[in-house]
């Protein structure tokens, strides 16, 4: 069987991310996996016992300043290359920004087609998208070249199938052109244990009906209980609530966890384009004729202060 | 410093929004078509560089005809002029295509700094100042939240989902920006008026010597097959709280096994 290239999403903080796993359980239908690390020194070896845990048959790796310094185009460089000799079956990368950015510049590279937000993976190339915030499901084929797409956070569920993949460093030559947008700091500005918020299971978020930044403690504490990500109306983060990059919606991210928690949102079409796709979907919002209860499996129309402190409570009871 | 802004007339995404059972494109004809909202915030981005640093803010369109309503639209917000390509090969165009044609109208223009939305919301694919800067051999500064610029050296933040990254080049470069970035203006009656006599130049695919078959169906690298509708979701249960509120809610939590 050909290979299939992965193309790894990790952090520092919380390593492999599941998008990964998602991506390499997506691959062993279509052929052999390989996972390409493209990163800083020492990223593969860090990351190799999860990847092989998932299946990796085997470990990519370009590693170091060169690759890392810059924005995207290193990457998509030694991508390109790594495409150009193993001719895999298809490649695989997260749909999120970065992961985005090195496909559209493979894409030019290669001159070859590019599918994103892609929830399923048929062994024939075809992939299933969904567009227009959830309402449209589409079929589509990369017609010239290789199947090259990005793959949503959420859309398979990982199942481990172990290999002991051996890292092969990959020789890193890039131009001068790939180094143009040079990354000059990192800023770390979310802090604590939550889960990603693309990535997590259970996602609780605050609306204008939180009232103020303060308030959105009740938000992050039912996501504690829950075990979620806590995330945010536009109309939460435009009146500085909460920060910018927890904003669901048709600017902010896009969510489908297996539960969407929404707190004082109203459900106006911009924020239910980042979260209709949601397994199970929960609101309380003092308004009984919001939309987001349209949406609701379970609504409860009242004070969000009462309703979301009684709620904690009774979920500590039952722990 | 020469500023192109591109900006794509998109169905509002407020409404309903369909494909084209016909040839599976998106359907432009029976929507309400507006400036994707991301490229206003590129537009009040170049006006405010234009404004500190003195230079000229031009608007790039790719779109058939109607999209001439979005492009006066966004002149009326202040840009100088416009140049419009549009060719009826275009219709079906996929974004590698798209690329290539947006590229070869950048190439005729010379921009210092070439400013996009982050992505637009109907395709929401985010590949287009990447592939741009590709074929074109200059710096990307994506996804900004900040844009300085400092004589010939761009800085950006970029928002990441650990936090911020900041990234520097020099022009020419493209940068594509958030709607973090500031808050858009919004057009003066003055600026309305203005906007109709400002020129908008038309290019053909010919004037930029891209061949029919590069683009449109013929020269599409992905082709969807099929597309259906998402039935609606249905409401389930709704409860008004009359003191048990938070209880009822965690056993609706507690039947689905999320407690």
């Amino acid at each position: 069987m050909s290979e299939v290239l992965v193309v790894v999403e990790a952090t520092k903080e919380f390593g492999v991310k599941k998008v990964t796993l998602e991506m390499l359980t997506l691959a062993r239908e279509l052929g052999t996996p390989s996972a390409v690390v493209l990163g800083g020194a020492g990223a593969a070896e860090a990351l190799s016992a999860k990847l092989g845990e998932y299946g990796a048959e085997k470990i990519y790796a370009a590693e170091g300043d060169e690759i890392d310094g810059y924005l995207v185009a290193p990457k998509a460089t030694v991508l390109a290359e790594l495409v150009r000799r193993v001719q895999p079956a298809a490649v695989l990368l997260a749909s999120a920004q970065e992961g985005k950015e090195i496909a559209a510049r493979l894409a030019v590279k290669l001159d070859n087609g590019i599918l994103t937000d892609v929830v399923g993976l048929d062994a024939d190339g075809t992939a299933t998208q969904v567009a227009f915030a959830g309402s449209t499901i589409v079929k589509a084929k990369v017609t010239r070249g290789l199947p090259l797409v990005t793959v949503r956070p959420n859309s398979v569920n990982p199942s481990p199938a172990a290999a002991t993949p051996a890292i092969e460093q990959l020789t890193v030559s890039v131009t001068d052109t790939d180094k143009l947008a040079k990354v000059v700091d990192r800023v770390a500005e979310q802090k604590g244990s939550r889960p990603e918020l693309t990535e997590a299971g259970v996602v609780v978020s605050g609306g204008r009906g939180v009232g103020n930044a303060d308030n959105f403690k009740l938000v992050e504490e039912l996501a504690d209980l829950l075990g979620g990500a806590v995330g945010a109306s536009r109309a939460a983060v435009d009146s500085g609530f909460y920060p910018h990059q927890f904003q669901v919606g048709q600017t902010g991210k896009t969510v489908s966890p297996q539960l969407y928690v929404a707190l004082g949102i109203s459900g106006a079409i911009q924020h239910r384009a980042g979260m209709q796709t949601s397994k199970t979907i929960v609101a309380v919002n003092k308004d009984g004729e919001a939309p987001i209860f349209e949406l609701a499996d379970f609504g409860v129309v009242g004070d969000l202060f009462k309703i979301v402190p009684q709620a904690a409570e009774e979920i500590r009871k039952r722990k | 410093m020469n500023i192109v802004v591109l900006v794509k007339q998109v169905p509002d995404s407020g409404a309903d929004r369909n494909l084209r059972n016909d040839d599976n494109t998106v359907d432009r004809g029976s929507a309400n078509n507006v400036i994707n909202e991301m490229d206003e915030y590129a537009i009040e981005e170049a006006l405010k560089i234009k404004e500190a640093h003195g230079g000229e803010v031009t608007i790039l369109t790719m779109g058939p005809d109607r999209a001439t309503e979005s492009i006066r639209k966004a002149l009326s917000m202040g840009p100088d002029k416009a140049v419009h390509v549009v060719d009826d090969a275009l219709h079906g165009s996929c974004a590698v295509a798209t690329s290539k044609v947006l590229a070869a109208a950048l190439g005729q223009l010379n921009a210092d700094l070439v400013i996009c939305g982050a992505e637009s919301t109907d395709g929401r694919v985010q590949v287009m100042p990447h592939m741009i800067a590709e074929r074109l051999g200059v710096a990307a500064l994506t996804g900004a939240r900040k844009l300085t610029v400092d004589g010939a050296t761009l800085t950006v933040e970029r928002q990441t989902e650990e936090g911020y990254e900041v990234v520097t080049a020099a022009t020419p470069a493209v940068v594509s920006v958030w709607d973090t970035i500031n808050e858009p203006r919004y057009p003066s009656f003055k600026g309305i008026m203005a906007a109709k006599k400002k020129p908008v130049q038309t290019l053909s695919l010919a004037d930029l010597g891209v061949a029919p078959a590069e683009v449109g169906f013929d020269g599409a690298t992905s082709a969807v097959v099929e597309h259906t509708k998402r039935p609606p979701r249905s409401g389930g249960t709704k409860i008004t709280d009359e003191g048990e509120g938070g209880v009822k809610l965690v056993e609706f939590l507690a039947t689905e096994k999320f407690v």
